[in-house]
């Protein structure tokens, strides 16, 4: 979203014209941004509540930095509530002193259990482990067939055969993760509703007699408001130690996790990042707190910028964007640093603007030929014309077009996501106080001071 | 639509318990005689967000109570749940659309995000259609997924319908063919199509959905005449993204909205039918084939802000 959170909290903050100290009347307006910048990301609304209330607080009566707005101050004081309140980053689930550890997952009809129970098996055998899955979702159809598969992919056995219960596999699976020494076993057990008694009984029934070490409820980040119901109940009924927040490679802004913090106060172990078996990554609650405010998962990125872009090139790009004279040059080179740094759509999921570029190529392999056609057209045009793409009119779009064998369409694209980036990259500018190290970012400026 | 069975005590029964909650609550807030202030507005517009409907639409609709008081046309507050109704009907009314299935074959193409319930939907499709005596094949054309025709194929085999299907990691598209071929060669009546879950925001996952389209586009001229996406109850604000993402790479004929049967209201579409104008064609109520129903836009209002 281009009006990220702090756009529009300038703009309030400009009208009011305060400056100098936060005071009760000049946040209450920026805090109902706030407010409905946290309902959009899915934030239970009692959740929301209580956190604008603290952050009235926390707020009221703070002196604004120097370095900052008054609506960067907001910002930076939401954000760092929203860090605490999510919690500590890398939750390790330990592992039990007499092995194997037993971890269970739970959750929802298609919130992500099975692919996830997959994920955790491959991750802890890179950790040198041996785990054992066992497959005790007896209810979807071929779900068993399912974690099977998944674990052969990642080379971890799976244990459960149609037949038994849910609760007989979970038992025969601990004796046999026992007797075979693997550790931990974990256990992908059938999605359910929370409000289905009679299979919260099965999963009480499994923690009571298999003892897992770790239960975790698998929550899908698309989850509305809805989450802290769900939550609550599987918290009462069976009880979370940890969650896991799945889907994240997507655009959803993630504000189930503080809903289901607020009302577990359970810490988030893992998030889920794509459908394969390695998309599984340790949790930030700065990134998911940037996220949840709009801002883009900013850390996450500069983090991937960084290990790829050349920090001359890149100071020379945040020189040019300060002077205003980005050209379709610089665009060229952009966008094969943003290739350098993975797969395009996650990138640009990452941003709050990753939306405005949409038609660019996303894709490495989908969409090499739409970045050969980009390279083609800047390619001929004149130093001029990538200098000042201004001068572009008609008829030079249909040279451009004939001489690198595309059409005009194609350079119409090229030049509008042109134009749009370089308003991007003007918006990012009022970021900089906030975000000082997106400086290391390709095309972000430096900040000044 | 005959084939499905109407809005039976099945889906009250579903809607009953996700009203539990919502409905509880609203009930407190505009059962009383208090005074319309605006500490009870601001209740009421998070009433509504508690359903998912979004902060915006919920502010829309506060705002339309609020001009309402002021004209005096609403004085205490039970008068509020009527009007709220009135509008929510109002907006969705035109939402409620039969499915398209008068071709032979007809073909329903199911696509969505991961996990939210198009296999299923798929199965229970196929179970009512067959039931309603159309002759009915399905295409297992997730060749992603693990053991996502082994699924199909299971269902398949518990509703008695045929499944066309490949090898796992297959081309989607070699199965769609197949399959349009086989049900046009047969002349069935309908071929609903399985697809892969896909995030809106993979953009070569949507290229390969388009391709998908155009394969039986191409095939069979005027196919596929239902293009539904399945999107879950449980969904928040990203469900629009989703709606408005695959409605403009593929066209949306429809939704199908699942999982009802759990206390999430589904909301969203509320959303997706005002800016999008797409249909909800269907309703998931469980896991079982008989849970799939028509949308009723007073029984799915009643749901929202509880029965008159
Ligand atoms: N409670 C409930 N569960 C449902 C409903 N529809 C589907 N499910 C369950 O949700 C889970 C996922 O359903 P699938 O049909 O496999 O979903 P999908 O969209 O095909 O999933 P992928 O192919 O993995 O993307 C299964 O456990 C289904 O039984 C419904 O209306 N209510
Ligand atoms: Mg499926």
């Amino acid at each position: 979203m281009l009006d990220s959170l702090s756009t529009r909290l300038q703009a309030i903050f400009d009208k009011l014209g305060g400056r100098g100290r936060l005071s009760e009347e000049n946040i209450q307006e920026a805090l109902r941004e706030v407010r409905v910048a946290l309902l959009e990301a899915d934030v239970n609304f009692k959740v929301v509540r209580a956190f604008v209330d603290r952050v009235r607080t926390r707020a009221v009566g703070q002196d604004v930095l120097v370095s900052l707005t008054p609506a960067q101050q907001v910002v930076k004081v939401v954000h760092g509530e929203l860090v605490e309140l999510l919690g500590g980053s890398g939750h390790r689930l330990a592992m039990a002193s007499h092995p194997p550890t037993v971890i269970m997952l739970m959750g929802l009809q298609g919130s992500g259990k099975t692919t996830t129970a997959a994920k955790l098996a491959r991750l802890y055998t890179k950790q040198g482990q041996h785990p054992l899955l066992a497959a005790a979702d007896t209810q979807r159809p071929a779900a068993m067939e399912q974690l099977r598969t998944l674990g052969a992919q990642v080379g971890v056995p799976v244990t459960g055969a149609p037949g038994q219960t849910p609760l007989e596999i979970c038992r025969a699976a601990r004796e046999e993760a026992a007797a075979r020494g693997l550790t931990p076993l974990i256990l992908d057990t059938a999605g359910r509703l929370h409000i289905d008694e009679a299979l919260l009984g099965e999963l009480q029934a499994i923690r009571r007699e298999v003892a897992p070490h770790h239960v975790l409820l698998v929550v899908d980040a698309m989850t509305g408001q809805d989450a802290v119901t769900v939550a609550d109940r599987f918290n009462q009924a069976v009880g979370i130690d940890a969650v896991i927040l799945t889907k994240l490679d997507g655009d959803s802004r993630g504000g189930a996790a503080l809903s289901v913090r607020h009302v577990t106060g359970r810490p988030i172990a893992f998030v889920g990042v794509g459908e394969k078996t390695d998309a599984l990554e340790p949790f930030h609650p700065d990134r998911l707190a940037s996220r949840i405010l709009g801002m883009g998962d900013v850390l996450s990125l500069v983090e991937k910028a960084q290990a790829v872009v050349d920090q001359t090139k890149a100071e020379e790009l945040a020189r040019k964007l300060r002077e205003d004279s980005f050209s379709l040059e610089d665009f060229r080179e952009q966008l094969k640093q943003l290739r350098q740094m993975g797969p395009l759509d996650q990138i640009l999921g990452m941003l709050p603007f990753g939306k405005m570029l949409k038609g660019a190529p996303k894709d490495l392999d989908g969409e090499s030929a739409e970045l050969g056609r980009f390279d083609a057209i800047i390619g001929s045009m004149t130093p001029g014309e990538r200098r000042n793409p201004e001068v572009i009119n008609g008829s030079r779009r249909q040279r451009i077009a004939r001489g690198s064998g595309t059409s005009v369409q194609d350079v119409n694209r090229l030049l509008k996501q042109y134009a749009q980036l370089r308003k991007v990259m003007k918006q990012f500018k009022g970021m900089e106080g906030k975000l000082p190290r997106l400086k290391n970012l390709p095309g972000f400026p430096t900040p000044r001071g | 639509m005959k084939f499905l069975s109407g809005l039976g005590d099945r889906l009250r029964e579903g809607l009953r318990r996700s009203q539990e909650y919502l409905a509880g609550g609203l009930g407190a807030v505009l059962e009383t005689d208090r005074p319309i202030d605006d500490a009870l507005l601001e209740e009421l517009e998070e009433l509504l967000i508690a359903a998912d409907l979004g902060a915006a639409l919920a502010a829309d609709f506060t705002n339309r109570a609020r001009e309402e008081v002021m004209f005096g046309t609403v004085t205490r507050a039970g008068q509020l749940r009527p009007l709220f109704r009135r509008f929510l009907v109002d907006m969705l009314s035109p939402a409620a659309q039969p499915l398209n299935l008068d071709h032979r074959p007809a073909v329903v193409l199911l696509l969505g995000v991961n996990g939210s319930g198009k296999t299923t939907t798929a199965a229970k499709l196929a179970s009512s259609l067959k039931g309603s005596g159309k002759r009915v094949l399905l295409a297992a054309a997730d060749t992603f997924r693990a053991a996502a025709i082994e699924q199909l194929k299971r269902w398949g085999e518990r509703i008695d319908v045929e499944v066309i299907r490949q090898a796992a990691g297959s081309d989607p598209g070699a199965v769609v063919f197949d399959a349009v071929k086989a049900a046009t060669a047969r002349a069935l009546d309908v071929l609903i199509v399985d697809t892969a879950g896909r995030l809106h925001t993979k953009t070569n996952l949507m290229d390969e959905l388009v391709k998908l389209r155009r394969v039986i586009e191409r095939q069979l001229p005027g196919a596929p005449h239902e293009t539904l996406m399945v999107l879950d109850a449980p969904t928040g604000q990203n469900g629009f993204a989703q709606a408005r993402v695959f409605h403009e790479a593929i066209a949306l004929t429809g939704v199908c909205l699942t999982k009802l049967d759990g206390t999430a209201k589904g909301g969203i579409v509320v959303r997706i039918v005002r800016e999008l104008k797409v249909p909800v064609k269907l309703i998931g109520l469980g896991e079982r084939v008989e849970d799939l129903q028509t949308f009723d836009p007073q029984a799915f209002v009643d749901a929202l802000v509880g029965e008159a």
